[in-house]
């Protein structure tokens, strides 16, 4: 019997030693941010110059825009940096968030097969959809509360499709992120709406390729806002605004100029718009 | 196949140049499941002993319960977890929401009930053989579940290793609770996962081989401490 007191006596020692590893110290903000930013490879890119520049880490978590703010409602995040700016200024209505500083932009663009069955080419995204719609061709959604999905439901709607309505085999609702949807679409060859950011950066493509770009109505706006402290009184205020201030600086909106994937611009800066 | 190949290439690669990002997220990994392994040990063994040798009424429900709850679904543990440790939570003011303790948290909760359901297997059979035996001694049932798990301790570490197993290959629960952060919280799964969203799918085959790598080595590293073990005092 003593010596199952010993025996238990290492195992929480272990414990203790491994659980005191892990929970090592260091200044940092929490930012619920989606898909797009993380997966084309922006955060990377940006963060290490941050951090550089004021010592504090950013800890990212990639979640569709709807999920992104449901879990900064709950308090679990200090920042939200997220594109539906409908769902932002509801948030910031509901007095979850403080105020909303517009960053940078890039453009939403329908991807699908080369041999583009329904012929849905050109630069007119609602005539596209209506195409996609009459030929009935395999369409994925994202179909999971993100800017994305949000920004592709517009559009149905503003080409006058009812979706409830026609909804049918070739609708595919997925409930997926951005890049599981794209695997989705290439494996079966369908048509997406896709942010630009992440189409570039993923390289599992198949047979896709851009159906529709160019039209103005594609312009996707990225937003950052700070948790509200009111709400929320251990958001980490002061480090959190200087992550913000610094997004929208000189020198943040140049980062976000300079990134680029095969020499093409992936998002352009457009603070204070 | 091409694919399958440009993997075997690439995980090689990545392990034999010593990948030094690869390297901390092995680890991590490695830190979370073991960690979880051992807690899930200290609680599920003794109850699984007690489940084995007690005589108490609703023993027979917590046994299919348990053998029930080893289908525990990750996904469900995590957001359990999730509503838990959220700052919204009854334990957010601890602040343990996307940190390396709330993966383990979650995974402990997985794979306890695997355990114990093992363990209660391995000790009911060495009960069954040595039972009169104890009664003999005047040995109470705690003291004899004491004995049986002390006992069966070698035959117990597969039911340790069924544990470990479970907890490694996960990904549904430590994305929810650990959020995937890179390096904080990124571990083997949801790298993998990651890195197919991303497209990459020969770099997250790889990453799959690396995985099965390591699991096995831990596994071999186990037994041969068993057998290192029973020589010395078996």
């Amino acid at each position: 019997m003593t010596r199952l007191r010993t025996f238990l006596a290492v195992c929480c020692t272990t414990l203790l030693l491994v659980a005191t590893g892990t929970q090592a110290q260091e200044r940092f903000i929490t930012v619920a941010s989606t898909t797009s930013t993380e997966q084309s490879g922006l955060f990377g890119h940006l963060l290490p110059a941050f951090t550089k520049a004021s010592g504090i880490k950013v800890r990212v978590v990639a979640l569709g825009t709807g999920q992104a703010l449901d879990m900064a409602r709950r308090g679990d995040a200090d920042v939200v940096f997220v594109h539906d700016q409908a769902a932002e200024e509801k948030f910031i209505a509901e007095g979850y968030g403080v105020s909303r500083q517009g960053v940078m932009y890039n453009d939403f663009v329908l991807i699908g097969p080369k041999t583009d069955p329904a012929k849905a080419i050109g630069k007119d995204i609602l005539e596209g959809l209506r195409r996609i719609e009459t030929a009935r061709s395999p369409f994925v959604s994202r179909g999971d509360k993100s800017g994305t999905h949000a920004a592709e439901l517009r559009y149905w709607k503003a080409a006058g499709v009812d979706l409830e309505a026609k909804k049918g085999p070739w609708y595919r609702d997925t409930g997926s992120g951005m890049g599981s949807a794209l695997n989705t679409a290439a494996s079966m060859n369908a048509y997406l709406l896709a942010d630009r950011g992440t189409w570039l950066a993923f390289k599992n493509r198949g047979e896709l390729g851009i159906v529709v770009q160019g039209d103005t109505r594609l312009f996707n706006q990225y937003g950052v806002i700070l948790v509200n402290p009111v709400r929320h009184p251990h958001v980490k205020q002061a480090d959190s605004q200087k992550f913000i201030d610094w997004l929208v600086s000189a020198a943040g909106q140049k980062m976000i100029a300079d990134y680029k994937i095969d020499g093409e611009q992936l998002f352009f800066p457009n603070a204070g718009r | 196949m091409g694919e399958i190949t440009t993997s075997l290439v690439l995980a090689g690669e990545l392990v034999a140049t010593g990948d030094a990002r690869l390297a901390s997220i092995v680890t991590l990994s490695l830190q979370v499941s073991l960690t979880a392994t051992l807690l899930a040990c200290l609680i599920g063994m003794p109850l699984g002993a007690l489940l084995a040798v007690g005589r108490f009424p609703g023993r027979h429900t917590l046994i299919v319960l348990f053998n029930g709850l080893m289908g525990l679904p990750p996904v469900v543990v995590g957001l359990l977890v999730y509503l838990l440790l959220s700052r919204a939570g009854p334990l957010g003011q601890f602040g343990l929401l996307f940190t390396p303790a709330a993966m383990i948290i979650a995974q402990t909760i997985l794979i306890v009930p695997i355990v114990a359901a093992l363990a209660r297997q391995v000790i009911e059979d060495a009960w069954r053989e040595y039972r009169e035996q104890l009664r003999s001694l005047g040995a109470s049932r705690l003291r004899a579940a004491m004995t049986l798990l002390w006992d069966g301790r070698f035959s117990l570490t597969t039911a340790g290793l069924a544990g470990f197993g479970r907890a490694i290959a996960e990904v549904g629960a430590v994305m929810i609770v650990g959020g995937n952060i890179d390096g904080v919280t990124r571990v083997m799964t949801t790298t993998i996962a990651l890195e197919t969203s991303k497209g990459d799918l020969p770099l997250a085959l790889a990453l799959g081989l690396i995985l099965i790598a390591v699991v096995l080595a831990v596994n071999t590293a186990a037994f041969m401490l068993r057998q290192w073990a029973e020589k010395r005092w078996g």
